[in-house]
């Protein structure tokens, strides 16, 4: 059956099979389970797992590559408006501008150590992605284009608007992914395509060796054994009613670190991107604000200015989508329920719109029936993002407690892991930054601590015994709740108790809530029983998935009395830099979720840079 | 294969009852079901929902079906916004993403079936391995003979050379277009198809590749290129609204002139050379 199947990684695996790499079975919980070796494994491949895996080959080491989608239907895809570098293509710029602005951004809760490694290897990533033949927009020079964007600024605030967002029209997100998948195609990575990654496999001392992930052609499951494991899942929006995340965002990598015992970081902060289309949720890029677009409210007024003097609309996200909520509230939204703001790009001259923002012309004509040269686009602050993640140092080496003791054998880059780059609040265009950075640093730092063509991993005889057992319970399971229902329970939950501005009632309600949710998890009921593209038992255990993350997000939230960055409590409003300036660290003291609790604990916040090059950013008031 | 005879098989829902109230839009869509497990013969099943109370686009009433009436429904998706380009699949007899084609209420089923002419894995699911593989055989990347110099910052290109990848850089390969061509429905082994062709034809156009004539000799082949006559299905259905066949106009243009006989010995080279560049029958 299998050869009416063939897929390129088998074929891929066939052919190495010659040079002495043997895939054996073995039988577990009645199930045939291939055992593969490899140096590395990269679980996801959308930015930061493509970087991952080329990096990895490009240092020789034997690569696997495991995507629960093809990697071109990642959810890097979908982003607009593009990667900041101080390239300096259109003014003066330094990277440690962009580094300040990344910094007060995240509202202190940054560590600047990541950042400044960010900050400063952005030209050079930016330039190298050039050189695989990203399609940047150009200026009269030829150089790379850059737009200005949410937060950026030059000379530490006091220069005014930084023009350094590098852009490919308003599709650059999917310019970057598809350059680089080529690249990954260039270097030969070995991709395992649509194969479900269940969980993490560790040794008992605390080494993760590797992971378990189910075959969706054809429902086999197989044991990657690994000397280096890099998570690059993504975040998890799909835990609330609207978001601009697509389906497959259920942070599958983070509540499998998660289900290993370690902790989570953050995840209280969840980004509300000020421009999501109303009602439908699809993403209306910051570059249009970049580009000149002003958001008005129902007397027409440019409101942004009011609530940040200097960069109005281009204000920091966390910003704006709170002006946006607030304006709202005092009833001067937009339609005929007053529940919306309008984006007004009809005053940009229309050659603009069609070679800078083509893209979201053509998504604002399909899902908003708007044509946005002549009338505004109906927009509300929509979840976006998730700063949260798996706690890493600036090296991607993930860490499990307060004291950085470092996991061996585990990374984790881009959006499912917390440097922490992002802090409390994400700077727009910072996100396809962080990716190929910290991908690159992944693959980087495992070529530092594990050899080409290293002996193989000896996995414990019945490791990923217990998911097995738990994916065959669940694709048995027949309880009363459908998954879409007890996730809509879930989605709900998040959107009405977590939203742009928390209050501690809602928080404490919302603490009750994602509880009953977690119990009823084990009244879930799958009705596909049967192994080959079982979709209905893949959303099963995403579900499980977002419920973990959800579930660590309304504790940290509820817990967390200040507001800072994209948090807002109601209740405590100001920024709390005495007691809080710190990071949440959140565990399940069980790994399945309905039977486990929630633990919080708290991890400083690294605030100084990694060397000279860059001063410490020390706290400040921040107002834009 | 995938054009199934219609079997019509009103589905009773088990979990949830389905009353329609006066002021309900019933809509009934036919889809076309295949078990892998059990491999009988495919076939239509009917659903009918309630338009009212549901998002749209096509990709809500199947994920409307699929969450209250059928969870054993399945079909790929992600992004719905028209991006990621997994919700490919021929709706009406026409090649779309199911996020961006509108529900048009009707008194017939709205049939949706896998795309055509493709191994399907399961229901909706169609197999494009041969399709990646024959991406990955154009080498989709910038190749360039120099070696960048340590101070030398991106490669200068001016906005009318950048223009040139207009209409062609924002494919989002989602085989609309390769599975609409019967010229790729009878040789999809040794044609490479409008998606294909129209990304060799992208970095050809690149002013910052320089293995222009290598590419241009790597598609001149009587099977890879010239396989395609025209027909135009690729153009009609592209759901992003690019145009493949004339690419491959352009490329047919620039093959004739440059052509020199030196290509036939450039190419044996590169195929003796890089045995691992696909060519020919591509499924293994």
């Amino acid at each position: 059956m299998l050869s009416r199947l063939t897929r390129p990684a088998a074929n891929a695996a066939a052919r190495l099979a010659k040079s002495v790499r043997k895939v054996s079975t073995t039988q577990i919980g009645g199930y045939e389970v291939f055992d593969h070796s490899y140096d590395a494994v990269v679980i996801g491949a959308g930015g930061a797992g493509l970087r991952a895996a080329a990096g990895l080959v490009g240092h020789g080491l034997k690569t696997a590559c495991i995507t629960k989608v093809f990697p071109t239907r990642s959810h890097t895809v979908a982003a607009q408006g593009g990667i900041n570098g101080a390239l300096a293509n259109m003014t003066e710029d330094d990277w440690r501008w962009h580094a300040y602005d990344t910094v007060k951004g995240a509202d202190w809760l940054g560590d600047q150590d990541a950042i400044q490694h960010m900050c400063r290897l952005a030209p050079e990533v930016i330039l190298e992605l050039e050189s695989f033949g990203l399609p940047f927009s150009r200026t009269p020079e030829g150089k790379i284009y850059q737009r200005a964007f949410g937060g950026q600024s030059l000379k530490f605030g006091k220069g005014g608007q930084a023009y350094r967002c590098a852009a490919a029209a308003d599709r650059t997100g999917h310019a970057i992914l598809h350059t680089l998948y080529g690249m990954a195609l260039k270097f030969d990575c070995l991709f395992f395509v649509e194969y479900f990654a269940m969980d993490l496999i560790m040794s008992d001392d605390g080494k993760c060796l590797g992971c378990v992930a189910m075959c969706m052609e054809d429902g086999s499951i197989h044991r990657f054994g690994a000397h280096s494991t890099i998570i690059a899942t993504g975040g998890f929006g799909r835990a609330y009613q609207s978001c601009t995340s697509a389906h497959t965002c259920t942070g599958d990598g983070s509540a499998m670190a998660s289900r290993a015992g370690l902790p989570m970081q953050d995840l209280e902060f969840v980004q509300f991107h000020p421009t999501g289309i109303f009602p439908a949720g699809c993403l209306l890029t910051e570059g249009c604000r970049g580009e000149g677009g002003i958001l008005r409210n129902s007397e027409g007024e440019p409101f942004m200015a009011r609530y940040a003097p200097t960069a109005k609309d281009l204000a920091s996200r966390d910003v704006v989508s709170r002006a946006m909520t607030l304006e709202i509230r005092e009833g001067r939204g937009v339609g005929p329920n007053k529940d919306h703001i309008f984006l007004h790009l009809d005053h940009l001259p229309p050659e603009t719109l069609a070679e800078r923002l083509p893209g979201i012309s053509e998504t604002a004509k399909i899902f908003a029936g708007v044509d946005v040269t002549k009338e505004p686009a109906p927009v509300l602050p929509t979840v976006h993002y998730n700063m949260g993640g798996i706690p890493t140092n600036w090296k991607t080496q993930v860490v499990k407690d307060a004291e950085d003791t470092i996991v061996p054998g585990l990374f984790a880059a881009g959006e499912a892991g917390c440097a922490s780059v992002h802090g409390a609040n994400r700077l727009g265009a910072n996100s396809l930054l962080d990716l190929v950075v910290f991908g690159r640093q992944a693959a980087d730092t495992t070529a530092e601590l594990v050899k080409p063509n290293s002996p193989p991993v000896v996995l414990p005889k019945n490791a990923g015994e217990a998911s097995i057992a738990r994916m065959d319970k669940m694709r048995h399971c027949s309880g009363p709740i459908p998954t879409a229902v007890l996730r809509r329970e879930l989605q709900v939950t998040m959107q009405k108790y977590a939203p742009v501005y928390r209050n501690a009632d809602d928080l404490a309600k919302g603490k009750e809530a994602v509880v009953e949710v977690m119990k009823k998890f084990k009244d879930v009921g799958v009705s596909d029983r049967t192994m080959i593209w079982n979709t209905d038992l893949i959303e099963t255990l995403e579900l499980e998935n977002l419920i973990n993350q959800a579930a660590q997000e309304m504790y940290a939230a509820e817990a967390r009395k200040e507001s800072r960055g994209a948090h807002a409590h109601e209740n405590f409003p100001d920024r709390d830099d005495e007691n809080w300036m710190k990071h949440t660290l959140s565990w399940l003291d069980k790994p399945h979720v309905e039977d486990a609790k929630v633990v919080l604990k708290y991890r400083r916040v690294i605030d100084q840079p990694l060397d000279k090059e860059m001063h410490h950013v020390p706290p400040a008031k921040r107002v834009y | 294969m995938a054009l199934a005879a219609r079997i019509s098989r009103p589905f009773v829902p088990r979990l949830f009852s389905r009353s329609f109230a006066a002021a309900a839009q019933p809509q009934t869509f036919a889809i076309y079901r295949y078990d892998p497990d059990q491999q009988a013969k495919p076939f239509l099943q009917e659903y009918n929902i309630d338009l009212k109370s549901c998002g749209p686009m096509i990709l809500d009433a199947l994920i409307k079906i699929k969450d209250e009436v059928d969870t054993t429904l399945t079909f790929r998706r992600s992004c719905r916004e028209g991006i990621c380009g997994s919700c490919a699949m021929n709706i009406n007899g026409k090649n779309g993403l199911a996020c961006l084609l509108y529900i048009e209420p009707s008194s017939k089923p709205i049939e949706i079936q896998p795309l055509p002419h493709t191994y399907v894995v399961k229901d909706l699911v169609p197999d494009l391995t041969n399709f990646y593989n024959q991406y990955k055989s154009i080498e989709p990347w910038l190749k360039r003979k120099d070696v960048k110099a340590k101070d030398d910052k991106e490669y200068f290109q001016s906005r009318e050379d950048r223009a040139k990848l207009d209409g062609m850089y924002e494919c989002i390969l989602c085989a609309c277009c390769m599975t609409s061509c019967p010229s790729y429905w009878w040789n999809p082994e040794y044609y490479l198809g409008p998606a294909v062709l129209m990304q060799a034809y992208r970095w050809i156009a690149d002013s910052r590749d320089q293995f222009t004539e290598e590419r241009l000799a790597w598609v001149n082949d009587t099977m890879k290129l010239y396989r395609c006559h025209g027909i135009m299905n690729c153009t009609n259905c592209c759901p992003k609204g690019l145009d493949p066949a004339k690419a491959i106009v352009h490329l047919k243009e620039q093959v004739a002139e440059t052509y020199t006989d030196a290509w036939k010995s450039m190419m044996t080279e590169e195929i003796v050379k890089n045995k691992g560049r696909e060519s020919g029958m591509m499924y293994m």
